[in-house]
């Protein structure tokens, strides 16, 4: 039986060069839930995703996730965690499943070239796997991206607006990504699309101006 | 299969080593950069009968340039394309470090054997008499080169002027290696043997244990934003 994993941020600050980017964020989030995070352009959605998965640290208050009880080291959060967003770059001189395999050794994850394949086919990437990243289009990069954050099954994923650069049948596969992500964990997802909030049990307003808060659906 | 897993370490320098051959990001300005400097010297020189002393600076200075023209591109690389918060989702800050040092001292030691061999063969006035004495000075000095740059590699990465800082910032920091390898090499042209050599040797492995040291402890921070 898996522990139940529990995500939380409690009073959470970021100031960039004077300048405070994000202050007073707090929310729990526990297995089998969603949470939005919304707010307009330059609000600090991305760097509130990029704090809680331990890539940037905050200026102040505290990300904690724990695993039955006991708490993860920030420096082991990556390895419960899955992350997709525009910014995130992969090899482009590297194929798909040289991508794939690269992700798969630096984890440990351990998986079959027919798993890292399947993968692939979920986002419907399998008859290009042999091309080289350069070569793809940004839809395409988008949902290599997905393949990469799932590589080792995180119980936690972040999306940063999930549909970006995505046609309809990308949208579609990112929509069923996030149906079985809530089914076995949690799922935390930047957007202003309303589409993409419908998914979320509870949303977080990063907009400071309109004094942030949080409320359940 | 979980049985045959590398360690991460591995991972990222196999990664580096791939890209590069895909890529040439440092390989080519490396050897570019020992083929022409060795070119004009040789011009220069000419026939003037150079002392062995000045040679042995000279072969370092061509050593010391163009891995300032290389080695630097292992973390800038990874700024301009936009992958260091994909390493940073992937693996543990030290074992990235220790992933990129590796892969340094391998493109380093690739470099070095060139630039001795083409030194040794063409330049007549540089004849070395004590070939282990030579040897573990260009050992311990590849190794004292990679491990200061890399991390000042990773510095650099985070700033707008890479090209310029690089050199500026290695200089101080790689001034006491030089000056212990150049007077190294002096010895083993003279013929000193590995006892008579010791003493810069001691410096060479405490300058590598210093900057490897200081690298483990500073890294955390200056990966991370």
């Amino acid at each position: 039986m898996t522990k139940s994993l529990t995500l939380s941020a409690r009073d959470i600050g970021k100031v960039f060069s004077g300048r405070t980017i994000i202050s007073g964020i707090s929310f729990s989030l526990e297995s089998r839930q969603s949470l939005g995070l919304t707010g307009p352009n330059g609000s600090g959605k991305s760097t509130l995703l990029k704090i809680l998965a331990g890539v940037l640290s905050p200026t102040s208050g505290i990300v904690a996730l724990t695993e039955g009880g006991s708490g993860i080291p920030e420096g082991d959060r990556f390895r419960h965690i899955g992350f997709v967003a525009p910014y995130l770059q992969l090899y482009d001189e590297f194929t798909a499943m040289e991508n794939l395999e690269f992700t798969d050794q630096i984890r440990g994850a351990g998986k079959s070239r027919e798993e890292l394949e399947s993968l692939l086919e979920r986002v419907k990437l399998l008859p290009r796997k042999a091309d080289l990243v350069r070569t793809y289009s940004s839809g395409m990069k988008q949902r290599l991206k997905y393949a990469f954050a799932l590589v080792h099954k995180p119980p936690l994923l972040f999306l940063d607006e999930p549909a970006s650069n995505l046609d309809r049948d990308g949208i579609a596969i990112v929509r069923d990504i996030i149906l079985e992500q809530k089914s076995r964990g949690m799922v935390v997802i930047a957007t202003n699309d309303q589409e993409d909030l419908q998914f979320c049990d509870s949303v977080v307003s990063v907009d400071r101006a309109a004094g942030g808060g949080s409320h359940e659906r | 299969m979980k049985g045959n897993a590398r360690s991460p370490v591995i991972v990222v320098f196999l990664k580096d080593v791939r890209s590069e051959l895909r890529t040439r990001y440092a390989l080519n300005a490396l050897i570019m950069f020992v083929l022409t400097t060795l070119s004009i010297i040789l011009f220069s020189i000419g026939s003037e009968d150079v002392s062995p002393d000045v040679l042995s600076g000279v072969l370092w200075i061509i050593i010391f340039f163009s891995s300032m023209s290389g080695l630097s591109r292992t973390f800038v690389s990874e700024e301009e394309r936009g992958t260091v918060m994909t390493l940073q989702l992937l693996a543990k800050p030290l074992q990235i470090y220790y992933g990129k040092l590796l892969f340094n001292i391998f493109l380093m030691f690739l470099i070095n054997i060139l630039a001795v061999t083409l030194y040794v063969l063409f330049i007549n006035s540089f004849t070395v008499r004590s070939y282990d004495v030579f040897a573990l000075t260009i050992f311990l000095g590849t190794l004292g080169l990679a491990s200061a740059a890399t991390i000042i590699a990773a510095i650099i990465a985070k700033a707008n002027s890479k090209g310029t800082l690089y050199p500026v910032l290695s200089f101080p920091i790689l001034l006491p290696l030089m000056l212990t390898v150049i007077n190294a090499t002096r010895l083993a042209v003279n013929g000193a043997t590995l006892l008579e050599s010791v003493g810069e040797f001691q410096v060479l492995v405490s300058y590598i244990v210093v900057m490897v040291t200081v690298s483990y402890l500073v890294f955390d921070y200056v990966w991370k934003e």
